[in-house]
């Protein structure tokens, strides 16, 4: 289904690496399973030739990764960024956190991702290969005699569903054609949300969230969430790694990561592809993305470098705080 | 652990009166860590003091709580007590149970429990407490005044004369203000231009003052005794050095249809102009909207009669950059449109006038050289009638009207009446009014003469509508001593508009950081005991922009800031606060966003070597405030992502141990 191939990518990157552009390659390595793909450093064409994976299942998104990876490494790294991830990117570089000249950057078309939970609703569990032939999935599993074919169009993930943006914001080499900012329904969903009495939504959140196990799988893959000591793992804070003791405190871990990333937040959804439970996280950021864009005019996280967000900067024409209580909801 | 005394304050009756001060002392003895708490009919006094000084070698404290007034009034008191105790005066902490308690309160039951849980919240922050020691800053030693009338005039004078450099800032061509197109001031009848024009001359002429007419100030950044300010000087398109202001410019300048705005546009000015004959400074301006030659290159008559060559069609506005330890603001006054009370009038008739537009009809430099003649016609008015508090104490108008009171305009208009019935006697002149305020030396004098020498027919009561109609006004009034209504039929009609903030100081206010009312006149730090400082460290008020005001109570005023600039300008250094930010590098990611929103540039970035519990060494870019140049105001403490930038004396963990203690 993606237009770039695996071989492509590998060719790409063999070229850098041979020509001495780039030191290593930040990119999807083989997992135990065909949609479990892991986030990998190649040091050689013939590593990436081994373990390199690029398929429908290769949504993560390596801005991050380059926090940690550029203080460590000699010479640049070769990132693959996907639209999605340029935003991420260029949010990082707003604020300082890796080193720009340590990266090649080389961006990806993206056809949309698949939610590999969506093919299990359909296919159940015990999947034993995943190929994408056109527009379809071709599923076996250990259940079926016979390979279960599925439109990719029905597994496609949220965020990609509503996808924000085809367009790369941010790239040294770019590979195939670059798309246009994409005017998505994205904040459908909050619209319905924020339509529902204070008691409903209420208990909606209450429903999604009392799932939460606190893993931190969210934090860990939020590309905004890059605090050198994290407030949740901070002993001074009073915080640290607590489980909720009630059911009031298990919404507050996920209200405060929203606030703290309000406005850096690019939308890329991460935080719910990683979640294990399947709480929709991104419905909080969105609706923090939503609100800002509505009260200060509209802004995109990440749609330049040094962008100054409307959340820390001031303006005499900002709305008085008046005005956003009397909105409530 | 601390060591915390508390003392609970009587505040007289004040505090006493609705609070049980010997419970509020008695709970707050089981609070952690204090070991003495008592109460006492004055603390602020010396026998107050004393307790505390007393009980600190007693008890040996580390920590006081007062319960007593707000900090505003008594926290300096009180941490000097510390001080002369021998403990850091930032150890000392108040519960204000009196502003936010006592008054506000008026059962004893709930105001007691209110205030222990003020005291214990004092107490829980006071645990938390450091040492803090203050920095120094240095202090520029120049003032910037904004605004070029009577008030800035004064005030640059009076600062000038104490030998300290001043700049004027003028966003007209000239200085002046409104003083400059009134004819006579109350209460003495002198000529305004007599006794403001040689002030003019002495700005001009002292060495001390510079003046930049025609300019404004953009951007303010900094903080008291280092403001540095940027002044945008428009383009005139005159250089000011050389010209001399003979005028011939103006003689020969064929575009002579420009609304005069000197004269409130009732007369006209040519494109290139000298606003009056006694401008300072004397130079001239060209209006960008009506030069042919700047608008379309088709002219350039100015240019060829200038002797001197001071025309400069390609003047730009130019950007000056200058440092200040001190800003006074008196940015003044304007009439308020009439546009909206239609009741008057004011758009269908020319004969309706306001106030100032009288002024400048009886002004002998004014548009019919000081004869008062109707507008619409020239002819002599016999019969003439002064409407006041047109928007002023107009509760049930606020959309188009103020609610205060303007203060000025029964005085002027008392001066109005009585000059035209002691110049044209064949004159008759009513006053209509809601109430006669002539408070001030010599002022109700000044309104008897009106009434019993000049016999200016004074009513009672508001003029409901004004209706032109041939070339009379028929003015339907109601006379409410005589409960009657009246008709007259007016030549004139004169309108006391009241008066409201420049519009330039909103947009000034929030580039100083200032605080306003609701009405956009300036705050004072303390309306009875601070009335001419901003609560902004450096910012001084002067004139009207701080209320209505008359010409002696403006002069006054204006020496009063001046008297307060002088004071801190002959400071050479200033005392610091020490409850700046710092940021935590072991947390702090080098974000910016504590940059970004810091107001005042205190914050830069370091590149720092960290060694990591592995052995190995990073290098991160890290936060670091400048003590100096940070005010505390905590932008960036809740701006910071990663909680590493934190306040001293107002931690994050302070503030939630005084929240925890309020709501256990």
């Amino acid at each position: 289904m993606q237009k770039i191939t695996r071989e492509q990518l590998i060719e790409k990157a063999s070229e850098l690496l041979a020509n001495g552009t780039v030191s290593c390659v930040l990119g999807w390595g083989a997992g135990e399973f065909g949609y479990d793909v892991t986030p990998t450093v190649f040091k050689t064409a013939e590593e990436m030739k081994t373990g390199f994976v690029f398929s429908d299942f290769c949504g993560a998104n390596f801005s991050k990764y380059l926090v940690a990876k550029t203080q460590k490494t000699e010479g640049k790294i070769l990132v693959f960024l996907k639209p999605c991830d340029t935003y991420s990117f260029n949010q990082l570089l707003t604020e300082h956190r890796f080193d720009r000249e340590k990266v090649y950057a080389v961006g990806i078309p993206c056809e949309g991702m698949a939610d590999i939970s969506k093919i299990k609703a359909i296919c159940g569990e015990g999947i034993s290969s995943i190929t994408a032939e056109g527009d379809t999935f071709i599923v076996t599993t250990l259940y079926d005699d016979e390979p279960i074919a599925i439109e990719a169009s029905a597994v496609l993930a949220e965020r990609c569903v509503n996808c924000k943006s085809k367009k790369h914001v941010a790239y040294d080499e770019l590979m195939g054609e670059d798309g246009d900012v994409l005017d998505s329904g994205r904040f459908d969903e909050v619209a319905r949300l924020e339509a529902m009495t204070p008691d409903e939504r209420f208990a909606f959140w209450q429903n999604e969230l009392s799932r939460c196990i606190r893993c931190n799988a969210c934090r860990d893959a939020c590309p905004a969430c890059t605090c050198e000591k994290c407030v949740f793992d901070n002993p001074k804070s009073g915080v640290e790694n607590k489980s909720p003791a009630n059911s009031f405190e298990e919404k507050l871990f996920h209200i405060i990561r929203a606030f703290h990333v309000a406005g850096r937040c690019t939308d890329c959804g991460e935080c719910s592809r990683v979640c294990p439970q399947n709480i929709p996280l991104h419905l909080l950021n969105r609706k923090f993305i939503k609100d800002i864009n509505e009260f200060y005019g509209d802004y995109q996280a990440g749609a330049e470098v040094g962008s100054r967000a409307p959340l820390v900067n001031y303006t005499t024409a900002d709305l008085e705080p008046g005005e956003v209580f009397n909105r409530e909801g | 652990m601390q060591r915390v005394g508390v003392f609970v304050c009587w505040c007289g009756s004040n505090i006493a009166g609705t609070v049980d001060v010997q419970a509020v002392s008695e709970a707050l003895k089981n609070e952690p860590g204090v070991v003495f708490s008592t109460n006492y009919q004055y603390m602020c006094s010396q026998a107050g003091q004393d307790m505390i000084k007393n009980a600190v070698k007693e008890h040996r404290l580390t920590g006081i709580v007062v319960c007593s007034c707000s900090p505003r009034m008594h926290e300096a008191t009180f941490r000097k007590t510390a001080a002369a105790a021998g403990i850091n005066p930032y150890m000392v902490e108040i519960a204000n149970i009196r502003e936010q308690c006592s008054w506000v309160h008026k059962d004893m039951l709930t105001g007691t429990e209110k205030a222990i849980i003020l005291g214990k919240a004092a107490v829980a922050k006071v645990n938390l407490n450091t040492p803090l020691i203050p920095g120094e800053s240095p202090v520029t030693k120049r003032a910037l005044v904004i605004g070029g009338g009577i008030a800035g005039i004064q005030t640059a004078l009076d600062i000038a004369d104490a030998g300290f450099p001043v700049d004027i800032v003028e966003k007209q061509p000239t200085i002046g203000g409104k003083m400059a197109q009134l004819d006579k001031t109350f209460p003495t009848l002198d000529c305004a231009a007599c006794i403001l024009t040689p002030k003019m001359v002495d700005v001009a002429q002292n060495e001390n003052i510079r003046i930049f007419s025609y300019s404004e100030v953009t951007e303010v950044k900094g903080f008291v005794g280092n403001f540095d300010v940027t002044i945008k000087k428009k383009a005139r398109f005159v250089n000011e050095d050389i010209c001399t202001g003979c005028g011939a410019c103006v003689e020969k300048c064929p575009m002579k249809k420009v609304p005069n705005e000197f004269n409130l546009g009732m007369d006209n000015r040519h494109a290139i102009y000298i606003p009056f004959a006694q401008a300072v400074p004397k130079v001239a301006t060209i209006d960008p909207n009506a030069c042919n030659m700047l608008k379309n290159g088709k002219c350039g008559l100015c240019a060829r009669v200038c002797a001197a060559g001071a025309i400069d069609y390609k003047q730009k506005d130019q950007f000056i950059e200058e440092k200040y330890g001190a800003i006074v603001v008196a940015t003044g006054f304007n009439p308020i449109s009439m546009e909206k009370f239609d009741e008057y009038a004011y758009s269908q008739s020319k004969d309706v006038i306001t106030s100032l537009e009288f002024e400048r009809l009886t002004n002998a430099a004014g548009p019919s050289a000081g004869k008062l003649i109707r507008p619409s016609d020239g002819k002599h008015p016999h019969t003439i009638v002064f409407v006041q508090c047109v928007g002023s104490r107009c509760e049930s108008c606020a959309e188009k009207g103020k609610e205060y009171c303007s203060k000025i305009c029964c005085m002027y208009t008392a001066k109005h009446a009585m000059l035209t019935r002691d110049k044209y006697p064949d004159t008759e002149v009513y006053v209509f009014y809601i109430d006669v305020r002539t408070p001030g030396k010599n002022f109700d004098e000044f309104y008897r003469r009106a009434v019993e020498e000049y016999g200016v027919k004074y009513v009672k009561g508001m003029v409901g509508k004004i209706v032109p109609e041939g070339d009379k006004l028929k003015v339907q009034a109601s006379d409410l001593i005589a409960n009657r209504q009246l008709h007259i039929d007016a030549d004139l009609v004169v309108l006391a508009a009241a008066i409201e903030p420049d519009k330039s100081a909103r947009p000034l206010a929030t580039m100083l950081t200032a605080s306003m009312d609701t009405n956009d006149f300036f705050t004072e730090a303390h309306p009875k005991l601070r009335p001419v400082e901003s609560p902004t460290a450096g910012v001084f008020l002067s004139g009207a922009c701080q209320g209505p005001k008359d010409i002696p109570e403006t002069v006054s005023q204006a020496g009063a800031a001046a008297a307060k600039v002088i004071g801190l300008l002959a400071k050479d250094k200033l005392m610091g606060n020490p409850c700046v930010a710092q940021s935590d590098e072991l947390m702090c990611n080098g974000c910016s966003t504590c940059a970004n929103v810091c107001p005042y540039g205190a914050i830069s970035y370091e590149d720092k070597e960290f060694r990591m519990p592995d052995r190995t060494t990073k290098i991160r870019r890290v936060a670091a405030v400048n003590p100096a140049v940070c005010q505390g105001c905590g932008a960036c403490t809740v701006a910071c992502p990663s909680g590493a930038m934190d306040l001293k004396g107002f931690a994050n963990s302070q503030i939630m141990a005084e929240v925890d203690a309020i709501c256990k």
